[in-house]
C-alpha cells in the first residue's frame, strides 16, 4: 500500500484543507479544569481519611459521596477530556483531513461538559446507582450514550473521508475504544427507572456484580488504556521527532491487546460466589495480557533508543518515559494480582488503591501532561513559557507518585497481615477491625502528602501553560494540503464478488453491523435470562420489607459501599471475623448488589443482628461514641430527615416487574407494612432510653442493617 | 448464573466485529507496508513541513 499517484492519472490536484486547532484548545482547557476539580475532590477524600472532622458533617461532602465524584472527575473527566484533545488534534492529521462533521465535534465538546457539571452536581447530593465507575443515574447514561455514540460516527465517518490509504495504529486505538465502550456502557447501565434521578439495575447479586466488573475492568481497558495508548503511538514519535520503533510491533499490540482485554474482568471477583470456572478464565487472560502489555512499553521506549540525551533535555519526553514506565508497571501488577494466591491478599485494601494511582497518576496524568506541554507551544505559536517550571512539575510530579503509591502498597501489605493473623491459641489476634484502620493513619497522611506535591505541580502546569497562551496567539487553523485517496494507486487486485460487498465502505459496515446486533442481540437476551432466572435457590432467603428496601437505598444513596464490602470471602480468618461467608443464593433480591471492592471498614455482610438498634442509631450519629478512633463519618442527618414513603408503591411495583416475589397487591399495603416495622424499631429504641420518631431516615437504615445477612441463619 | 451469558454473547459480538475488521484489513493491505506509516505521521503536509 502506497501513496504513489496513480499512474493513468496526467495530473494530480492536490486537496487544500485545514485542521481546527480551536476545538483541541477548548478540550486542552476542559482537560486542565476538571482535572484540576478531580484532584482536588480527591486530595479533600484522602485527608479525610487522616481527619474526619474534614467531612463537615455535611451530607455533600461526606467521603462516601465525594469519592465517587473524584473517581468520575479524574476518569470522565480529565482522562476523557485529555484522549479527546489528543483525538481531535491527532485524527484529523494522520488521516489528512477534517473532522467529518464540525457540528458533532462541537456537540461532542458541549454535551460532554454539560453531563460532567451534571455530574458534579448529581453524585454529591447522593443521586447514585451505587454501581463503581457507572454511579450516574440514567438520564445520564442515555446522554453518555448519545454523545459517545455520535463521536464514534464522527470518527469513522472521518475515517472513510481520509486522503490516506493505510490506517495507523493511533486510529486503530481510538476506533475500538469508542466501540468497545459503547458496548460496555449500554450493558451495564440497564436500569429500571422508578423517577427522574432514581432507578433499579435489572440485574440482581452476583449477575449484577458480574455484569459490574465486566464493565468496571473494561472501563479501565478502553477508556483509561487503549485511548492512551492511541495517543502514545502519536505523541512520543512527535515529540521525539522519529518513527515508532516497530511498527509491526504496534500493530500486534493493538490486535492481541484487543483480543484478550475483554476477558480478564472476572478477576475482580476471585474468592467471590461468582463460579469457579468463570474466575480462572478471568486470571487466564489477564496472565495473558502481559505479553502485548509490555511489547507496547517496550515498543514506546525503544522508540527512544539512542535518543536518550534528548530525554534529558526535553520535559516532554520526560513525562512520556514516566508514563509509559508506569504502564509497563501496572500493566505487570495487574496479571499478578489476578493470580488467587495474590489476590486474597490484596483485594479489598490499600494495595489496589495503589495500583490504579500508579496507572491513573503516571500513565493517564503523565502522558496528558506530556501532550500538553507538546500542543501548548504549536497551538500558540510560540515556545514553551518556561522549561524551568515544566521541569520543576516533572519533578515535584514524580515524588507526588512515589509519595502516593508506596505509603498505600505499605497500608495494603499491613492491614491485610493484620486480618490475616491468628495467634497460637487459634484466635485472631486482631479481632477488633478498628485496630487495623487505626494502624494505617500514618501511611494515609503519607498518601495525602504525595496527592498534595502532585497537585502543585499540577498548578504549575497551569500557570506555566497559561502564561504560553497568554504570550502567544492562538493558530485557529491550519491549513495542509494532500492527494485525495481516488488519485492513490493501488495494485490491482482480483475482484470477487465478496469482496467488493465487504470491503467497500468497511468501517461503517462493521462498526454499524456491530451496534445492530448487539442491540438486537441484548433486547432477546436480557428478559429471557435474567427474570427467570430470578427463582430463590436458598428457600430461606426472602424480599426485603418495604422499610428495608427504603433503608437500603439511603444506603446506596449514602455510598456505604465505598468503604464497606457486602462480600464474606471463604477464609478462615474472615469466617472467624464476619461470620459464615457469602453465597450467591443470599444476593438473589438485590437490585443493584452492594459488594463493594475496599474495606476501610469492617464488611456488613453479617452485621444484622450483632448489634442492637441503638448501637446502629448512636454510631450513625458519631461513630466514636461507640468506635472511639472510626474515621467513619457522621451521619447526623439521617436522625434529622423525615424518610420518603411516597415512594415506596412505585418502587415496590419495580421490584414486582424485575420478578422479586412480593404477593399480589402487596404494594398497595406496603406503607402499612413499612410504618409497623418502623413503630417496632422505635419501640426497641425507645428501650434503650433513646427517644426517636418512626418517620426519620435512620429506622429505615437500622431495619436494612439489622435484615442483612440474617435469612440463612434461620435455616440453621 | 444468566448474566454470563450475556457477558460471553456481547463480548464474543465485539470479538468478531474486530476479527472482522482485522481481516478486511489485512486483505486490503493495510500492513504489506510495516514500515513507511509510522514516518508519514512525522510529516503532517502542512506549508511549513512542504519548505523544510
Amino acid at each position: 500500500m502506497s501513496n504513489i499517484p496513480h499512474p493513468d492519472l496526467a495530473t494530480v490536484e492536490l486537496d487544500e484543507f485545514q485542521y481546527d486547532n480551536r476545538i483541541v484548545r477548548d478540550f486542552a482547557i476542559a482537560t486542565i479544569l476538571f482535572g484540576l476539580i478531580g484532584m482536588l475532590v480527591g486530595l479533600l477524600a484522602a485527608f479525610q481519611l487522616v481527619f474526619p472532622n474534614l467531612n463537615m458533617d455535611l451530607p455533600f461532602l461526606t467521603f462516601s459521596r465525594i469519592r465517587p465524584l473524584h473517581t468520575n472527575a479524574v476518569i470522565f473527566a480529565f482522562v476523557g477530556n485529555g484522549f479527546f484533545t489528543g483525538l481531535y488534534y491527532s485524527a484529523p492529521r494522520v488521516l489528512r483531513t477534517p473532522m467529518w462533521s464540525p457540528v458533532l465535534t462541537r456537540f461532542h465538546f458541549w454535551a460532554w461538559q454539560a453531563i460532567i457539571v451534571g455530574a458534579a452536581i448529581s453524585l454529591p447530593m447522593g443521586i447514585t446507582t451505587s454501581k463503581e465507575y457507572a454511579e450516574l443515574e440514567w438520564p445520564f447514561d442515555i446522554a453518555i450514550a448519545i454523545v459517545w455514540v455520535s463521536a464514534l460516527v464522527n470518527l469513522v465517518m472521518t475515517t472513510i473521508n481520509r486522503r490516506v490509504e493505510h490506517i495507523y495504529a493511533a486510529i486503530w486505538f481510538y476506533l475500538a475504544s469508542f466501540v468497545t465502550v459503547a458496548m460496555l456502557h449500554v450493558v451495564n447501565s440497564i436500569a429500571l427507572p422508578i423517577s427522574l434521578f432514581k432507578s433499579y439495575s435489572v440485574y440482581a447479586g452476583v449477575q449484577d456484580a458480574l455484569v459490574q466488573w465486566w464493565y468496571g475492568h473494561n472501563a479501565v481497558a478502553f477508556f483509561l488504556t487503549t485511548p492512551y495508548l492511541g495517543l502514545m503511538y502519536y505523541f512520543l514519535p512527535k515529540a521525539a521527532n522519529r518513527p515508532i520503533y516497530s511498527y509491526r510491533l504496534s500493530i500486534v499490540h493493538f490486535w492481541a491487546l484487543i483480543f484478550l482485554y475483554i476477558w480478564a474482568g472476572p478477576h475482580h471477583l476471585l474468592y467471590t460466589a461468582l463460579p469457579e470456572w468463570a474466575q480462572t478464565l478471568g486470571t487466564v487472560f489477564s496472565i495473558m495480557l502481559i505479553a502485548p502489555s509490555w511489547g507496547g512499553m517496550m515498543n514506546g521506549l525503544m522508540t527512544l533508543r539512542g535518543a536518550w540525551d534528548k530525554v534529558r533535555e526535553d520535559v516532554v519526553l520526560k513525562f512520556m518515559v514516566v508514563a509509559i514506565t508506569a504502564y509497563g508497571m501496572a500493566t505487570f501488577e495487574g496479571p499478578m494480582l489476578s493470580l488467587k494466591n495474590v489476590n486474597a491478599i490484596a483485594h479489598y485494601t490499600d494495595w489496589i488503591v495503589a495500583h490504579v494511582h500508579v496507572g491513573a497518576l503516571g500513565w493517564n496524568g503523565f502522558l496528558t501532561f506530556g501532550i500538553l506541554y507538546w500542543l501548548f507551544p504549536r497551538l500558540y505559536n510560540r515556545p514553551l513559557y518556561s522549561q524551568k517550571a515544566a521541569n520543576f512539575h516533572f519533578w515535584i510530579g514524580t515524588l507526588g507518585i512515589i509519595f502516593y503509591t508506596v505509603p498505600m502498597y505499605w497500608a495494603g501489605w499491613v492491614q491485610s497481615s493484620m486480618w490475616k493473623e491468628f495467634t497460637a491459641e487459634g484466635l485472631l489476634k486482631y479481632p477488633n477491625f478498628l485496630e487495623t484502620v487505626t494502624q494505617l493513619a500514618p501511611l494515609y497522611f503519607l498518601r495525602s502528602v504525595g496527592g498534595t506535591l502532585y497537585i502543585i505541580g499540577f498548578i504549575a502546569m497551569i500557570y506555566n501553560l497559561w502564561m504560553t497562551a497568554l504570550k502567544g496567539n492562538l493558530v485557529k487553523t491550519e491549513t495542509a494540503k494532500a492527494m485525495p485517496l481516488n488519485a492513490i494507486w493501488n495494485a490491482p487486485k482480483s475482484e470477487y464478488w465478496h469482496r467488493r460487498i465487504l470491503e467497500r465502505k468497511p468501517l461503517a459496515l462493521t462498526i454499524f453491523s456491530l451496534i445492530a446486533v448487539a442491540i438486537g442481540g441484548m433486547i432477546e437476551m436480557i428478559p429471557t435470562f435474567l427474570i427467570k432466572s430470578n427463582v430463590p435457590t436458598i428457600a430461606s432467603v426472602m424480599p426485603y420489607t418495604p422499610l428495608e428496601l427504603q433503608g437500603r437505598d439511603i444506603y446506596v444513596r449514602e455510598g456505604c459501599y465505598v468503604c464497606h464490602t457486602q462480600m464474606i470471602r471463604p477464609f478462615r480468618s474472615e469466617i472467624e471475623r464476619f461470620g459464615e461467608y457469602s453465597k450467591s443464593g443470599e444476593f438473589v433480591y438485590d437490585h443493584p448488589h452492594q459488594w463493594g471492592s475496599k474495606r476501610t471498614g469492617p464488611d456488613l455482610h453479617r452485621i444484622g443482628g450483632k448489634y442492637p438498634d441503638s448501637w446502629h442509631y448512636n454510631h450513625m450519629e458519631d461513630p466514636t461514641s461507640m468506635s472511639p478512633g472510626s474515621i467513619m463519618p457522621r451521619y447526623g442527618w439521617l436522625l434529622e430527615d423525615d424518610l420518603d414513603t411516597s415512594t415506596t408503591k412505585a418502587k415496590i411495583e419495580a421490584m414486582q416487574t424485575l420478578g422479586v416475589p412480593y404477593a399480589k397487591g402487596f404494594e398497595n399495603e406496603a406503607n402499612a407494612n413499612l410504618h409497623k416495622q418502623a413503630l417496632e424499631i422505635q419501640g426497641r429504641l425507645k428501650q434503650s432510653g433513646i427517644k426517636a420518631s418512626a418517620n426519620k431516615e435512620i429506622i429505615a437504615l437500622i431495619a436494612y442493617m439489622q435484615r442483612l445477612g440474617t435469612d440463612i441463619k434461620a435455616e440453621k | 448464573m444468566s448474566a454470563l451469558y450475556l457477558l460471553i454473547i456481547a463480548s464474543l459480538t465485539v470479538a468478531l466485529g474486530f476479527l472482522g475488521a482485522f481481516i478486511w484489513s489485512v486483505k486490503k493491505g493495510h500492513y504489506d507496508d510495516d514500515y513507511t506509516p509510522s514516518v508519514r505521521i512525522l510529516l503532517d503536509d502542512t506549508p511549513e513541513d512542504t519548505h523544510s
